[in-house]
């Protein structure tokens, strides 16, 4: 697992939505089996970063990196890197038409050209990994958030990715579904997933993450582990934010 | 003549032979309406701008001039630059273009009812855009369309009569002729219109079936409550 192996390398990215810059250069790289989790302000370009990763939105300028590959301009190998770097989103995203099966395997028969008896036990053994194997006849409709956003989950590791990048995921979950995602993301970080987790849950960046990114204004401001951002001074404008949740929760 | 023997005898069997060649037009335009249909709606939206324009603009015609007259070029018209149709292909071609533009704009309304994250996790997981809309956006739209393009399905069974127009002796062109002969216009025309009324209400209640056995949670309820009622 911690074979320092640079699986990702993210250089210089910039991005510009009209006279707005989101990002302003954002560099960083990411070893095999690490989870970053990045945190900052709404606003601050940290899903834009994301998904400048596998072009869902085209930076300006930089360069995106997997493995030896160049993820930017790789014109229309692009569908090749994306099965290799997952994407899990905020409001899950789930195909409304399929059931959970469905949506998971989806991909594999269409994309991967997986035989449909094939995908279907995959697709059942992701299902089984994030705890949904019985809601596999369900449509998205019929599932609370927690369960979407696990599906959603198994959907992305069906592919077999490199890397998963995780948008917000619980943002728009109650604090028991919450849980019951994190728990599920936590035991890939365990598992040795390399994952990129945009997010506001503090407990699970601090348990969880290796690295701690605080991003604002479209720039990577403080970076370190958890223990850094617990004890260090380096991290004195995150520390600022995180307080600002304390205060209002109360703790 | 009595009346049972006029109506048995002689009108049935006429609007039978009517009726067939009435549903024969139906059934060769209307799957070929929904495929051209399909084509021209994403063409609008997914396509190229010229491919987009192209759409819009033979749309925007179809819709703008009247099918009857259409017909009157497809049949009239044409074997003036050497392409001559028979009036049953060119009442076809006529009207596949029609129900074709009309269903386009009903599943072009489906296309951009569906939320932008369904294209984006789709091409997350490596579908190209194509094979997003294929898989991921059309089969949603055309369950979502199925109101509009049954209510076009059923303008088709009417406007078909306009075929007679281009001596296709469907069911009102048959009526017409036995009508005509026996001075029978009001009784005639009254089992005529009884005709398309069996053919419409065929339809609804096939529809309603088609709904229902599409139908997926948080999708679509309405095939399912409207069955109840029945």
């Amino acid at each position: 697992m911690e074979n320092n192996e640079t699986i990702l390398k993210v250089k210089n990215i910039h991005k510009s939505f009209g006279d707005l810059e989101v990002l302003k250069g954002v560099s960083f790289e990411v070893k095999k089996g690490e989870t970053i989790c990045f945190i900052g302000p709404s606003g601050t370009g940290k899903s834009t970063l994301l998904r400048c990763i596998n072009l869902l939105t085209q930076p300006d300028q930089g360069s995106v990196w997997l493995g030896d590959a160049e993820v930017t301009n790789s014109g229309k190998n692009i569908n090749h890197f994306r099965q290799k770097i997952g994407m899990v989103f905020q409001n899950f995203f789930l195909f409304d038409h399929l059931t959970a099966i469905r949506n998971v395997e989806i991909a594999l028969i269409k994309v991967r050209g997986m035989k449909p008896k094939e995908a279907r036990e995959k697709a059942l053994e992701e299902l089984r990994q994030v705890g949904m194997e019985e809601w596999a006849e369900h449509y998205p409709a019929e599932l609370s958030g927690g369960q979407a956003q696990r599906v959603s989950i198994a959907r992305a590791l069906a592919m077999d990715p490199d890397v998963i990048l995780f948008d917000e995921p619980t943002s728009a979950l109650d604090p028991e579904l919450t849980r019951e995602v994190l728990e599920v993301m936590k035991k890939l970080a365990l598992a040795g997933m390399t994952m990129l987790v945009v997010t506001h849950e503090m407990g699970f960046a601090c348990s969880v993450a290796n690295r701690i990114m605080f991003m604002e204004h479209g720039e990577i401001k403080e970076q370190g582990s958890p223990e850094e951002l617990m004890s260090d001074t380096k991290f004195e404008r995150c520390k600022n934010f995180i307080g600002q949740f304390d205060q209002i929760n109360g703790d | 003549m009595d009346q049972a023997e006029f109506l048995f005898q002689i009108l049935l069997p006429v609007l039978m032979e009517g009726m067939i060649v009435t549903i024969k037009l139906i059934v060769f335009t209307a799957p070929f309406g929904l495929i051209l249909g399909i084509l021209v709606a994403v063409g609008r939206v997914y396509g190229s701008k010229p491919i987009s324009l192209l759409c819009k603009g033979a749309v925007g015609f179809i819709k703008g001039t009247p099918l009857l007259l259409m017909l009157f070029i497809l049949y009239f018209g044409l074997p003036s630059i050497g392409i001559t149709l028979s009036a049953f292909v060119a009442s076809l071609v006529g009207f596949i273009m029609c129900n074709g533009a009309y269903n386009s704009e009903y599943i072009r309304g489906a296309i951009s009812s569906i939320k932008e994250g369904q294209i984006i996790a789709a091409q997350a997981l490596g579908m190209t855009r194509m094979q997003a809309v294929r898989h991921i956006i059309l089969p949603q739209a055309l369950i979502r369309a199925i109101p509009g393009l049954s209510n076009e399905f059923i303008y088709l069974i009417k406007y078909s009569s306009l075929a007679y127009m281009l001596t296709v002796i469907e069911l009102t062109g048959a009526g017409k002729m036995v009508a005509t002969k026996y001075f029978e216009f009001t009784e005639v025309f009254m089992i005529v219109g009884i005709g398309y009324l069996i053919l419409v209400t065929i339809t609804t209640i096939a529809v309603m079936l088609i709904e229902r056995k599409v139908a997926v949670p948080g999708m679509t309820q309405s095939g399912r409550n409207m069955l109840d009622i029945l």
